[in-house]
């Protein structure tokens, strides 16, 4: 299969159509950046962006993605030897990363979430990640995180 | 193997349909990738919705709106919501932002779950499926679409093209019972719909029988009583019957989520709660 992946084509062999676009990603394509956690669209760990849109890439089949343009956590930021990006950063500065198992899904519904809304109120933050479990429950540090990120400060 | 049918056409789809009526339709993915992540099915095809223009469509039909099976939640919310507030306001309760991105009004119905959440709207709004495929299309009040747990009229050759609804004439309300306010599947939920111009009341249960079903003799008890003519304060013993009513047109089992019990008493709360609010909301 072939489709775009943080703007570069890339093809998979032997891909079965049936299979998660998060499992070509993880699998075929080497970008590990994407979770593997709950494979029901339940946890947000997964999170990519799938034609600009935010979606559970475990809940994307393969054969939906051929053709379409996949952004990942990796894309958010230069690449991997690349200054992290200001949603990244923001994690960083506010300690928001315990075991970082949700960091990556978390950073790609946040980044979402500001292109819509740039300045979210606490309400609207709650709501926009309520799809991202983070099971060490350190949620209070991601809000922290999200605001610091809103306001431009990391 | 499994084959990846990849339809772009409406009429393509129909015909693979057709074709391979075994074939599973698959638009987000939000019920069908999880039987496949999880080995729970493996189906002989798999029928790609994604590419077929057509299904994500709306617009006026006459006085009805025709909205595509693959609409998503997202869009019913953003572009829907002046239109058919009861069903946008099921809409936000489903899943997360990621899933209401994906999931589809049509996917829901294909689904025919007890709990979906698109379902008791649509039925107070007394909507009506179309059904194609390539023999013709029929048309299937929502009410006689569900035949038992994840069981519908659907036959093998065809497909959901669209929902076609009239635009809220009046106060719509939905609310639900679960154990957060993301990610649940309903406990219970009920979907109120007012009609003052011709002075009826649409309801719609969800997740309290085998299948989503209206609450007709609660309908005409709130029909035949409100105070259509001199709009004011709701008489409490009015929503609470029709509360009652609401609740005995349930038939409910224990289920990990909830109690048969809990379930009767839970509905004629948001029965009772959503009147007063679409009453309320009227006399605004």
């Amino acid at each position: 299969m072939t489709c775009t992946v943080n703007g570069v084509p890339r093809t998979a062999d032997d891909v079965w159509e049936g299979e998660s676009l998060l499992y070509v990603l993880r699998e075929r394509l080497g970008l590990p950046g994407s979770k593997n956690a709950c494979e029901q669209g339940e946890c947000g760990s997964c999170t990519v962006y799938l034609d600009g849109t935010a979606v559970c890439s475990c809940l994307v089949a393969a054969g939906q993605a051929v053709g379409r343009e996949v952004v990942t956590v990796e894309g958010l930021s230069g690449g991997p030897d690349a200054e992290p990006g200001p949603v990244q950063r923001a994690f960083l500065a506010a300690g928001a990363v315990q075991c970082g198992f949700c960091t990556p899904g978390l950073i790609v519904a946040v980044d979402d979430l500001l292109s819509r809304n740039p300045h979210p109120t606490d309400p609207q933050i709650r709501e926009a990640l309520a799809g991202n479990l983070c099971r060490c429950t350190g949620y209070e540090k991601i809000m922290e995180a999200v605001r610091l990120a809103a306001g431009g400060q990391a | 193997m499994m084959d990846f049918l990849t339809p772009v056409t409406w009429a393509d789809a129909l015909a693979v349909k057709a074709d391979r009526p075994e074939a599973v339709p698959v638009a987000g993915g939000t019920d069908v990738m999880v039987e496949l992540n999880f080995h729970r099915r493996r189906p002989a095809a798999l029928l790609d919705l994604t590419r077929v223009p057509e299904l994500a469509a709306w617009g006026r039909d006459g006085d009805v709106l025709r909205v595509g099976a693959g609409v998503s939640y997202t869009r019913l919310i953003e572009e829907l919501g002046g239109l058919l507030p009861g069903l946008a306001a099921a809409s936000r309760t489903v899943g997360s932002p990621q899933i209401r991105n994906r999931g589809t009004l049509g996917g829901n119905l294909g689904s025919a779950s007890p709990a979906g959440d698109g379902h008791p709207p649509l039925l107070a709004a007394g909507a009506v499926v179309e059904l194609a495929s390539v023999r013709g299309t029929r048309e299937v009040p929502v009410a006689d679409f569900f035949t038992g747990p994840k069981r519908s009229v659907l036959a093998p050759d065809e497909l959901i093209a669209a929902v076609l609804v009239a635009p809220a004439d009046g106060p719509e309300q939905f609310a639900k019972i679960g154990t957060r306010n993301a990610m649940v599947i309903a406990v219970s939920s009920f979907a109120l719909a007012l009609h003052p111009g011709r002075r009826s009341v649409g309801t719609g249960i969800g997740s309290a029988a085998p299948t989503p079903r209206r609450a007709p003799e609660a309908e005409e008890f709130a029909a035949a009583h409100l105070p259509w003519d001199g709009p004011g304060p709701l008489d409490p013993d009015l929503a609470r019957r029709f509360g009652e009513l609401v609740s005995a047109a349930a038939a409910p089992i224990d289920d990990v989520r909830g109690t048969a019990a809990y379930r009767r008493h839970s509905l004629s709360v948001l029965a009772r709660r959503t009147l007063t609010w679409a009453w309320e909301e009227l006399c605004e």
